[in-house]
């Protein structure tokens, strides 16, 4: 009886033992994540349907449609769509110049360790950069109209719209993409010299070989600096003392309480963004998964 | 690969002409406070400033934070799934990489809009900043402590440890951690430049952090801004050479934008 009682309550025992020692490990972890990234976005959520004087609605998802907000998004998407696809093609063309390009050894380094720096050079100090240089009285600005006769401001550019944001934005994007896509292209220059010697002419190689195995990495990196912009807040409050009609700088309105609106309209804000930006994301992983494959 | 030199020497021209001449034009900027000043004006009026070094100070310890609260939830979870629960790995990676779908405002929103109007500690502005800082730093802390764990052999050591009567305490702190201290500093050194330049999150929470000290210093002194653009510079360089110098070939994503 008892080597029976005992049999059978062993293998209870360690399970229970079992979770306990799970949590212990994965409990802060999981803890924090609940408190600070799940229960805040499911907060959001709830928030974005609810407002309204009978329980839940859709009121704020419809107001989204109004052409302020509408606009919001619209420019966020368009200005992280600009400085995503023009920081990806200059990007890989620096890239590609300083891989296969057959620039000086010694310069690499350097070059990576700028990149770096200068993908994590953002926010206020960016903005800051960029006024003393293409602001009205920038060193840039100055150094045309007195020595080209070309007077920016006159022909209608503004540091502190939506161009001088997009030149404002690629000093991080163009060196993200240089950072993601170095690796990828190291391994091009092994493909490149390869078909060379097989008798390839650059536009062979590069439409035959190049493109179809950069396809993948391409398109990711490219969503990847989609996204890099899409939430960015500090540079273009910066730049634009707050003026300029992005979804973040709206949100942003709200919680300062500088604008009156109802805080629900920015749940249903955030969470437009978040759902954008989980959209980007999963194409990402389905596409890197992909290369992942490929590559084994 | 062989191919003409010409094109590739004029994109890096132009590329490094597009990424020097801002930091020309701020450094020119900086030093010309004025014609009856000398040219470092500027920068002793920032560097005597008691509100710069408050600043500095706040963002340094928020950092600290950050990290520190960041390896205390990660470096168990993620040594535990390596070492037992394969199945988890997946699951803790996916949770870590998460932030990078909330952009930062957003999750300074849903904080407020969850905490902002209650009472007890989660309702506390400071801990909404360290707890929001955290989750920023979560990707960055984890990429680096998985690197770590998959350069060493975790199981060999452990198992040696635990053989020789190591309590689970000891095992993590004189094992597990010294092994990961290399792949730590990078992911550290990073978190450290995201934070000292933020902005978004810290204006929100009403905290005078360095981002918004620079941000209230270049509305009313230009010169003075240029000058912290670049010492802030400076500091990223600082810290992005030194995560580099430790740990090749990290690539980043985000920041304080």
């Amino acid at each position: 009886m008892t080597e029976v009682a005992i049999a059978t309550k062993a293998p209870r025992l360690n399970r229970a033992a079992r979770i306990w020692t799970m949590g212990v490990w994965f409990l802060p972890f999981g803890l924090f994540a609940v408190l600070f990234l799940f229960l805040p976005s499911i907060g959001l959520f709830v928030g974005s349907l609810t407002g309204g004087p009978h329980g839940l609605t859709l009121d704020n998802f419809g107001q989204l449609f109004q052409s302020q907000y509408l606009d919001a998004y619209k420019v966020s998407v368009e200005l992280s769509a600009a400085t995503a696809v023009i920081g990806a093609v200059v990007g890989v063309v620096l890239a590609w110049a300083m891989v296969g390009g057959g620039l000086p050894r010694f310069l690499r380094p350097f070059f990576l360790t700028f990149s770096g720096v200068a993908s994590n050079f953002a926010g206020i100090p960016l903005a800051f950069a960029f006024t003393a240089s293409l602001g009205p009285v920038g060193m840039v600005t100055l150094f045309l109209s007195h020595h080209l006769g070309l007077n920016l401001y006159q022909s209608g550019f503004s540091l502190f719209g939506f161009s001088g944001l997009v030149i404002t934005y690629l000093y991080f994007q163009i060196p993200l993409m240089v950072l993601l896509m170095v690796p990828a292209l190291d391994n091009m220059s092994r493909w490149g010299e390869a078909a060379m010697n097989l008798g390839a002419s650059p536009w062979q190689f590069w439409w035959h070989i190049g493109l179809p195995i950069l396809r993948l990495p391409l398109l990711g990196a490219t969503l990847l600096l989609f996204g890099n912009s899409f939430g960015a807040y500090a540079t273009a409050y910066a730049l634009t003392s707050g003026m300029i009609n992005l979804v973040p700088i709206v949100i942003g309105q709200e919680l300062s309480g500088n604008v009156v609106f109802s805080p629900n309209l920015a749940d249903a804000l955030a969470v437009g963004m978040i759902l954008i930006m989980i959209t980007i994301f999963a194409i990402y992983l389905i596409t890197n998964r992909n290369v992942v494959r490929w590559q084994r | 690969m062989k191919g003409s030199r010409g094109w590739s020497f004029i994109v890096a021209v132009v590329g490094f002409l597009y990424f020097i001449v801002p930091l020309i034009a701020t450094a020119q900027f900086s030093i010309q406070e004025g014609p009856a000043k000398p040219f470092w004006a500027a920068y002793t009026s920032i560097l005597t400033s008691p509100s710069f070094w408050a600043s500095l100070r706040l963002s340094l310890f928020m950092a600290l934070a950050a990290v520190v609260i960041g390896l205390v939830i990660i470096v168990p979870a993620a040594y535990w799934a390596f070492l037992r629960v394969p199945r988890m790995q997946a699951w803790v990676e996916f949770v870590s990489i998460l932030p990078f779908v909330v952009p930062p405002i957003v999750l300074v929103l849903g904080l407020v809009h969850l905490y902002g109007n209650g009472y007890g500690p989660l309702s506390a502005r400071p801990v909404m900043l360290m707890a929001a800082y955290g989750v920023v730093s979560l990707p960055y802390l984890y990429r680096s402590v998985d690197n770590g764990l998959r350069s060493m052999d975790v199981r060999a050591l452990t198992e040696a440890a635990l053989g020789l009567g190591s309590s689970w305490p000891r095992v993590m702190f004189q094992v597990v951690l010294p092994n990961l201290r290399t792949a730590l500093l990078g992911g550290t050194f990073l978190v450290f430049a995201l934070i000292m330049g933020e902005y978004a999150i810290s204006s929100m929470l009403g905290f005078n952090t360095f981002g918004v000290y620079m941000l209230l210093t270049g509305q009313t002194r230009a010169h003075a801004a240029a000058a912290l653009a670049l010492i802030s510079f400076a500091l990223v360089w600082l810290l992005v050479g030194v995560m580099q110098a430790v740990n090749r070939g990290n690539v980043t994503i985000g920041g304080s934008r």
